[in-house]
């Protein structure tokens, strides 16, 4: 791939001389490093423990769960281009309009803060999605719902299911930092989106 | 495969937000020092890191920790204009009293309250919440920072609007949409890698 534009900059939808491109520039070193974040998580230098076609399929569900078409549709195109991608695609967009929810929301440890639990849903796979998805991604997707929606409700046993169906321990680093940094990414287009509209 | 989660034992947990100095420690093995090549330690980008399990979990994947770290640097100590460091700290510690991450929080209501001089206002927003009234520019802070980080985000022109009369120009509302943006990130990488021990 031989991606150039910058990544953020595409998905607030900056023109020249706009508002947007303005606050952009005026803080050179995050755009940089954004964009940096960006390519070192969507064009890695190491695919042997996460595949792209994981990395695509993963940023979309999470886009999707955050209820940014836009964004979802800048990566579906991108998971749609890889083998067996538009399979793929079609099993994440039916999971993520089938697994909404409005978090944060989640279990504190016991203590003063049990006042302040909130239920709420952990993602639902069928075995026809885990067919099409094969035990590896369907745990990162059922990882990623619990990191977008109920973060506080992590815990060793959730990191053991990834280990369990075929994660590294270097490679579930990778797809934590993929799916918290898409929820930087995303805030900040929809945050900039917001302000230079208002 | 030889890989394998570490489940600690914790005397005393901390289970409640505060602006004490805790720990953390990781569910998944770091990388020892001898493991550390000179890329480890250039994506570390402060070298005594390697010794801060977090960092040394997160260097396994060093490009994404470089251009992570570099990200935060900018977002939260590039004072040179915009909103004060006060405030980018408020909003860090917002979107993480929201999140739940008890870690992040301790963290950056300590550097709110050391940039801002308010611990008593801080601690009311550890204490009672992200409803808490801390007066206006701040409550104006918080609630943005709040609509934010909710999944999926609910951040609009109203919020806009009150930061605005509250008497923030658009660029210092940019640095709060950073700063809570960037927490969303931080939060969710502190809270499912390890979880916070006591004060040592």
């Amino acid at each position: 791939m031989t991606d150039t534009i910058d990544i953020i900059d595409h998905l607030v939808g900056v023109t020249p001389d706009s508002k947007a491109e303005g606050l952009r520039a005026r803080r050179p070193i995050t755009r940089e490093h954004a964009q940096k974040s960006w390519l070192a998580l969507f064009e890695p230098a190491d695919v042997s423990q996460v595949s792209l076609a994981e990395r695509f399929a993963v940023a979309t569900f999470v886009a999707l769960l955050h209820g940014q078409t836009d964004i979802a549709d800048f990566y579906a195109g991108k998971l749609a281009s890889l083998d067996n991608g538009t399979t793929l695609l079609s099993t994440v967009k039916g999971l993520a309009e089938l697994n909404g929810a409005n978090g944060p929301y989640g279990h504190y440890p016991a203590g003063p803060l049990s006042s302040e639990n909130k239920d709420g849903p952990a993602l639902n796979i069928t075995p026809a999605d885990r067919d099409v998805l094969g035990e590896k991604l369907a745990a990162a997707l059922y990882h990623a719902h619990l990191l977008v929606f109920r973060p506080r409700e992590a815990s060793p046993a959730a990191l053991q299911a990834l280990l369990s169906a075929g994660w590294s321990t270097t490679g579930i680093v990778t797809l934590s930092q993929l799916v918290s940094f898409l929820a930087f990414q995303i805030r900040v287009v929809a945050g900039l989106k917001t302000l230079a509209a208002a | 495969m030889t890989d394998t989660v570490i489940e600690p034992t914790i005397e005393n947990p901390p289970v409640a937000f505060t602006q004490e100095h805790i720990g953390w420690t990781a569910w998944l093995p770091p990388l020892t020092e001898d493991e550390l090549t000179d890329r480890h330690y250039e994506a570390l980008v402060d070298k005594a890191r390697a010794k801060n399990g977090y960092f040394a979990l997160l260097v396994r994947d060093p490009d994404i920790l470089e251009a992570r770290t570099k990200t935060d640097n900018d977002i939260f100590y590039n004072t040179k204009d915009g909103l004060p460091r006060a405030e980018r700290e408020l909003a860090a510690t917002a979107a993480s009293r929201l999140n739940g991450c008890i870690l992040c929080a301790s963290v950056h209501s300590r550097f709110a309250s050391q940039y801002s001089k308010r611990t008593e206002d801080v601690q009311k927003l550890l204490d009672d919440g992200v409803s808490t009234d801390l007066g206006e520019r701040w409550n104006a802070i918080v609630a943005a920072s709040v609509a934010l980080s909710a999944t999926p985000p609910a951040f609009g022109s109203e919020h806009v609007k009150r930061l605005r009369d509250a008497g923030l120009a658009d660029e210092e509302i940019s640095d709060v949409v950073h700063g809570a943006s960037f927490f969303n990130w931080a939060n969710r990488l502190m809270l499912s890698l390890g979880e916070p021990t006591p004060a040592a």
